[in-house]
């Protein structure tokens, strides 16, 4: 994300859109008090850090889209698939509930599974995550014969 | 600018690029893509996303998109489905157009796909089976599992595909994940499927299937399947329905356990468990079976001596494992009752169009990170070969969209000249003759399919036939 983007999102025309978007993409409430925010952090593919400011109660795998970071979701967190694959900091791990059958099961499909990984869309924001960081796996990097590397956008 | 903002907290699905590249590309770049399956959509998706004012044309050889996510995913897991309402954002974008019922090869040509865009990408999948070229395998009921997939999933090529349910026993050919849904929808009560978007010459011939023992051999042991542990699962928790293996299969399983890797070592202590649970000494017959059979190769197949033309034995060849594991045959030899063999021992695509540059032995299009040279790109199951679940094929589609991106902004791919696209092959199409199907004419088709669903409680009924399809289409098939 953007400086400025990251900026706007901090002053009032941009929380409004927000308020809208929230009650629509996950269906939860709006933005809510300061006692049920939860800050976390996602690092994503080229080690970026994004802070994020959610609330008790957010989907991470939502959150995550709210914020334009790619993590795909491609079943709607219906565990049937892998693609919200993260690492989850270790000091949090113990945090979380533990995952149920059907998420190991599925993790098992994950490319560079570790201790840590966990699917993000099982991963609902309490506030004792406050400070959690949330790690997207590497991206298997393209091949290229001349050495040429994508500038990122 | 307010619009804009707001397509910010969209970006994970935007359509607008993030920060326009400065450059002095004056013509639009222009890329299509053949196929129209998850990885078609994962490119297009990362190509608009990142290339700026892209257009994209989708050119699908049936007149309704998503490949295998419709015709491959098995009925009875709509939650992987879940991912066409992803592709549906992507194809809605303005700079996507989907054009259906156009085959390569037939309607158009590579060479003229390459003269009208600049880059071209290929993804239109493995739709071809493999055989095993045994005695006997052209006998009545000796059938590919990828067809019967196709039936149950109203692939329109595989809508009369021959398939007699009239037997007791049945074997399946093959360790993965197709092998173990085919057997699924045998051994499924009725009533579970019923709900399903299966089709309705599926559900009827299966609700007088007589199919109680499936047999699911594979070559090698239990260390060596393909399936996966969710797939397996839900085999041990089908009702009704009692998991057979042999015990001795596993003698030297159980040791290797703590040495395996966590995937591999969960889904071997849920076979072993399986194993452990498996009854011991004569089963009742009338109880419907899933029989999990190791170290077994077909040799040849047997007419049943009541019907000639029909299988009715199969003769399997007992295997060990050399040091290597690869099986190699005991030398013994079994024979086994079956009066119906589903083969799923692979996936292979073709050669779409002589001009495409094709591995014939290896069944794919020969390629580095999805790069066949600048200008032509190969996506999915078409690159890799037919292995991988949704997720390898969304990291290597993605893959491909940022192969096409370096290319284009690289100058290696040469979008200075504007390129006629569409343009020109939707002329050259009229003049062919041939009908196309936009996406405005595939929503007809999904909301007919979805009304028709809903009188029979079923998430969709599907149109099987494509000339209903395109009729549909234009808005004379009716309801």
């Amino acid at each position: 994300m953007d400086e400025i983007d990251r900026e706007c999102s901090m002053n009032g025309e941009k929380r409004n859109a927000y308020r809208i978007l929230v009650g629509k993409t996950d269906g939860k409430r709006p933005l809510g008090r300061p006692r049920h925010r939860v800050n976390i952090t996602y690092i994503d593919k080229d080690g970026n850090k994004i802070p994020v400011r959610g609330k008790v109660g957010d989907n991470v795998l939502y959150l995550a889209h709210r914020h334009g970071i790619d993590m795909e979701g491609a079943c709607e967190a219906s565990l049937a698939c892998t693609t919200c694959h993260v690492y989850v900091h270790r000091d949090f791990l113990d945090k979380l509930p533990s995952p149920e059958e059907k998420e190991d099961d599925l993790l098992d499909l994950a490319p560079f599974l570790k201790e840590n990984s966990r699917l993000g869309c099982q991963i609902i924001l309490k506030k004792e995550y406050e400070g959690m960081e949330l790690q997207l796996p590497q991206a298997t990097r393209n091949f290229y014969v001349d050495g040429h590397k994508p500038s990122p956008h | 600018m307010k619009l804009l903002r707001l397509g910010h907290y969209y970006s994970h699905h935007c359509f607008l690029p993030r920060r326009r590249l400065t450059s002095t590309v004056t013509s639009i770049p222009k890329i299509c893509i053949v196929g129209s399956g998850p990885a078609s959509f994962y490119t297009a998706q990362h190509l608009i996303k990142t290339v700026p004012r892209v257009e994209v044309d989708i050119y699908e050889q049936l007149p309704v998109p998503f490949g295998l996510v419709r015709f491959g995913v098995a009925p009875d897991h709509p939650e992987v489905k879940n991912v066409i309402n992803t592709f549906t954002k992507t194809a809605k974008s303005p700079q996507l157009r989907f054009v259906g019922n156009v085959t390569l090869g037939r309607d158009l040509s590579l060479k003229e796909l390459r003269n009208a865009y600049h880059a071209v990408v290929l993804a239109y999948g493995a739709d071809k089976d493999r055989e095993l070229g045994l005695k006997g395998e052209q006998l009545g009921n000796v059938v590919s599992a990828r067809r019967f997939v196709g039936w149950y999933n109203g692939l329109p090529c595989d809508t009369d595909f021959p398939v007699n349910l009239d037997v007791e026993e049945a074997a399946v050919l093959g360790h993965g994940n197709v092998a173990l849904d085919v057997a699924r929808l045998l051994l499924t009560p009725i009533d579970k499927l019923k709900s399903t978007d299966i089709t309705e010459h599926a559900l009827e011939a299966l609700s007088r299937s007589r199919v109680r023992h499936v047999k699911v051999i594979g070559r090698r042991g239990p260390l060596q399947v393909a399936f996966t542990i969710k797939e397996l699962r839900e085999m041990l928790n089908l009702p009704d329905c009692i998991t057979v293996c042999n015990p001795f299969d596993f003698e030297t399983v159980r040791s290797a356990v703590p040495n395996l890797e966590r995937p591999r070592r969960r889904l071997t202590e849920l076979l072993c468990k399986a194993a452990d649970l498996s009854p011991s000494g004569n089963v009742d017959s009338n109880s419907r079976q899933f029989h999990l059979v190791f170290f077994r190769s077909p040799l040849s197949f047997q007419p049943s001596p009541d019907v000639p033309d029909t299988v009715g034995s199969m003769q399997l060849e007992v295997n060990q494992l050399d040091e290597q594991q690869h099986a190699v045959p005991t030398g013994s030899t079994e024979t086994v009752q079956c009066g119906l063999v589903l083969r799923s021992i692979g996936y292979r695509s073709t050669q779409a169009d002589p001009d495409v540059p094709f591995d014939i032995d290896r069944g794919h299009i020969p390629n580095i990170s999805g790069v066949v040279q600048p200008g032509l790109y190969v996506a999915g199951w078409l690159a890799t070969g037919p292995i991988g679940v949704i997720l390898s094929t969304m990291t290597q589609a993605f893959g491909v969209g940022r192969a096409v991106e370096a290319d284009v902004s690289s100058g290696r791919v040469d979008v200075s000249q504007a390129r006629p696209g569409h343009t020109a092959i939707g002329k050259l199409l009229n003049d062919r003759g041939v009908t196309t199907v936009s996406w405005k004419d595939w929503e007809r088709i999904d909301a007919v399919e979805q009304s028709r669903g809903k009188n029979v409680g079923k998430p969709r009924e599907k149109i099987v036939d494509i000339n209903e399809m395109l009729a549909v289409s234009v808005g004379t098939g009716g309801t």
